[in-house]
């Protein structure tokens, strides 16, 4: 850890003032008091809070919806970092669907031995019964959201893929929204790409995979687990902005391999389902039998190709944490070239050599059980007791292939409100990535949650998190002045006589 | 639209509905009790819960017939599925399920009407239940108003016709029930009666002042049965009630193209009360017309159900 963290604002801490890029809005937050800073955020959080953005904190009662925390301080990408990052994001999202459609069809890279075959054969998240199915256009990772830490100026890190249902898009949207009305001077100041398309591009998306034969307005729904979950709010809220209906399992039936909607007026087909639920409670009669959730026969429906399903079942496999330190040699697999995005430096403890050196310096690693989530089963090597290390020691001996290891990262921060004023954070990034029938495409902007206690490195909502907005610069954007042909409108920049 | 959708705002208007009339039945009670001369309390709130049908499951609770019991339990009871409590935690739970579909300024009355019970409730004097009973009619009142400013579609009208199929419901059960009350046998219709009583009614369903404007000759149980009974002007008569349940449900004919037995049985259901007068319907029986109208209004209730496939 001992090394400064990267500031994405300031800079490095032993350089004297902000990078110069970025110098105008590190004078912006200069020059407003920390009062008037804390009163729009409070603005925006009332806003939150009247709009239901909430989640539900499962276990309490069903009072405690909370909203989470909001920062007013944006995280800027400049336009060339943000170029360099989207090659790197849509090259790993490629591969990550060219992995899905190899695995669950010819499985080449088993064949050709670049992954162990029981890693992927022999692994819960591999779904046998989707194997040979072929989704509409070949399309299976729709909508990714890929986790990242940085740790300078240009030094990027997969932390996480998301394939199955990633959420948070609802927090770019909004965010964005809070920051034009509370600070538009910072819209005059920097050329801010929009975000505000994403319903649209995401609706495109899913008409593009819409199953051949769906005509042509192919009947798009969103299929929620009901408003008891977590992330109703966000279901609701996109199904709203594309105007689509927005239906639980049991609107939804099967009949002779296609599926309709229950409406008032009879049933209606359906063509594509964006789903946010878990491939387990798809189709009861296919993943789980005892389960009475789910829509039986959906997954006939789907392998006759009559629906196409957002992402698709069994993606599980390819954002698997035992997948996650194969990615370079998947990358490089199929798309020819190296990863352009590297992941966090990574030993598998089942390589008798990896374990050697995991063993030796336990003390400065980050160790994690390949199947553990949310922080169980996690050794902190820095800031564990002797104690600690030496059970993680044992584990480790008897169970070796289910651990992996990780060095401590110094996490970028970025200047953050807090009740001392305005001071560094540590930050990660979830950007989306959509893939259609047409290709794939990188939202400028994405989901930068902030970790609010000082030194924290934890951004989970559920332990004292927030997010940001982050404004990803238009190319040639004049950052020391205005430039007269630019203006805000709403939540658009618009360039005159152009299109922004 | 989905079908689900349809039955969640359906039960949104009724739940909305049924919370505002036992505010209402509560406040009128609780008058009553405290105008009472006699320690006739107890007839008072028995009679509250005869009207809300729930006698039995107050005595099961083994609850004594206090004001403050009695109050509670129609109020903040959470065992109680008819407890206003209950009512509005429905409500939310339907209106959550169609977030989208409601603006703002409805969601948030709904939302404002649940967070009243946020916190236990806590010694229901008689100050104290006033004030809970008139926020939640604030919150009702601010529901009904948003939901008149929002589109005119179909989400709206199975809101109203949801109201207005409970509506019909809650206002024969009140009449029912205090008639009997008031009448004790032999007493016949248009004599002598406890004026404070039927002025009980008229309050329950707001309606002492149009009483005055419709009718010169003072409080007559006849008067008021005629008013809760066929007085389209009156919004919560039965008359009103079974009127607005056809526009509703005339004007989801228009917009879905489905039109079916719900909608043969209100037309024919409204107009047999058109030609219904209050006079013919005493000599023959009030309880018996009654009973009628709730059990026809439960097969309605069916009928809605099964021609919007709500299941």
């Amino acid at each position: 850890m001992g090394t400064a963290a990267f500031d994405e604002i300031m800079g490095v801490a032993d350089r004297d003032g902000a990078r110069p890029e970025l110098a105008d809005l590190c004078r912006w937050l200069d020059e407003t008091p920390s009062d008037e800073l804390r009163r729009r955020q409070r603005s925006a959080e009332v806003t939150f809070r009247q709009l239901g953005i909430t989640f539900a904190v499962y276990g309490e009662s069903e009072a405690s919806e909370r909203i989470i925390p909001f920062d007013i301080v944006p995280r800027v990408f400049l336009a060339d970092e943000w170029a360099r990052l989207s090659e790197g994001l849509v090259q790993r999202v490629e591969a990550i669907n060219a992995f899905l459609v190899d695995v669950y069809g010819e499985r080449r890279i088993l064949k050709e031995g670049v992954l162990p075959a029981d890693l992927i054969l022999g692994n819960p998240q591999f779904r046998p019964e989707i194997a040979g199915i072929r989704p509409p256009h070949d399309v299976w990772a729709h909508i990714c959201g890929i986790d990242l830490v940085r740790t300078g100026p240009d030094q990027f890190f997969v932390l996480e893929d998301n394939a199955r249902t990633p959420s948070g898009v609802s927090y770019m949207l909004e965010n964005r929204e809070a920051m034009v009305r509370l600070c538009p001077e910072l819209f005059a100041k920097f050329r801010v790409a929009a975000v505000d398309s994403y319903p649209d591009m995401l609706l495109e998306t899913m008409k593009s995979v819409a199953p051949r034969g769906s005509g042509q307005h192919p009947n798009c729904v969103l299929l929620t687990p009901g408003h008891y979950n977590s992330a109703y709010y966000e279901h609701s809220f996109l199904a709203d902005s594309m105007g689509i209906e927005l239906v639980e399992a049991a609107d939804l039936v099967v009949d002779d391999d296609l599926v309709y909607m229950r409406t008032i007026a009879g049933r209606v087909k359906v063509d594509v389902i964006y789903r946010r639920v878990d491939d387990d409670f798809l189709d009861p009669l296919v993943f789980r039998p005892e389960s009475l959730l789910g829509v039986p026969g959906l997954i006939a429906a789907y392998a006759a190709g009559n629906v196409a399903i957002i992402n698709a079942p069994g993606n599980g496999i390819a954002d698997d944490k035992a997948i996650y330190s194969y990615m370079p040699e998947i990358v490089r697999f199929y798309s020819g070239g190296e990863a352009k995005l590297p992941i966090v430096e990574t030993w598998r403890c089942r390589e008798p050599a990896a374990l050697r050196y995991v063993l030796d310096h336990l003390d400065e690693l980050v160790v994690k059980l390949v199947d553990g989530s949310g922080g169980y089963g996690m050794l902190v090597g820095p800031t564990a007791s002797k104690g600690e290390i030496e059970r993680f020691r044992t584990a480790l001996l008897a169970e070796p292939h289910r651990y992996i290891a990780q060095p401590t990262l110094a996490l970028s921060t970025v200047p953050t409100l807090v009740e001392q004023g305005v001071a560094p954070r540590h930050v990660d990034f979830r950007p989306f990535v959509l893939s259609g029938a047409r290709g794939v495409q990188v939202v400028p902007g994405g989901l930068t949650r902030v970790a609010l206690r000082e030194g924290s490195l934890v951004v989970n909502s559920s332990q004292g998190g927030g997010t940001k907005d982050s404004f990803v610069l238009m190319p040639g954007a004049p950052t020391m002045s205005q430039s007269p042909g630019t203006q805000t409108l709403g939540g658009m920049t618009q360039t005159l006589g152009g299109q922004g | 639209m989905l079908s689900r959708t349809a039955a969640s705002l359906y039960w949104l208007g009724r739940y909305v509905e049924r919370a505002d009339f036992i505010a209402r039945l509560v406040e009128a009670t609780l008058r009553l009790d405290v105008l009472s001369t006699r320690p006739a309390g107890e007839d008072a709130w028995r009679s509250a819960l005869a009207v809300t049908e729930t006698e039995p499951a107050f005595a099961a609770v083994g609850g004594e017939l206090t004001r403050e019991e009695v109050a509670r339990f129609l109020l903040a009871d959470a065992g109680h599925p008819g407890s206003i409590l209950r009512c509005v935690g429905m409500a939310r739970d339907n209106a959550r399920a169609v977030r989208t579909a409601l603006s703002r300024e409805a969601w948030q009355a709904i939302n404002g009407a649940w967070l009243l019970f946020d916190q236990r409730v806590a010694r229901l004097d008689p100050a104290t239940t006033l004030a809970l009973v008139d926020s939640v009619k604030a919150e009702t009142r601010g529901f009904e108003g948003a939901v008149h400013r929002m589109l005119r579609n179909q989400t709206t009208l199975f809101i109203r016709l949801g109201q207005a199929v409970e509506r019909t419901d809650n206002t024969a059960r009140l009449l029912d029930v205090k008639y009997h009350l008031l009448l004790p046998a032999g007493e016949p219709v248009g004599g002598t009666v406890d004026r404070d009583q039927w002025t009980t009614i008229l309050q329950t369903v707001s309606a002492v002042t149009a009483y005055r404007w419709l009718y010169s000759d003072g409080l007559a149980p006849a008067n008021v049965i005629d008013l809760l009974l066929s007085r389209g002007e009156l919004p919560r008569s039965v008359a009103a009630a079974t009127e607005e349940t056809v526009t509703a449900l005339t004007g989801l004919a228009r917009t879905s193209g489905t039109q079916g037995e719900a909608d043969r049985m209100a037309r024919t259901r409204s107009a047999r009360i058109a030609r219904t007068r209050t006079s013919d319907v005493i000599s023959a029986g009030l309880h018996q017309h009654l009973q009628a109208v709730i059990a026809e209004n439960a097969h309605l209730h069916v009928a809605i159900g099964r021609q919007f496939k709500f299941v």
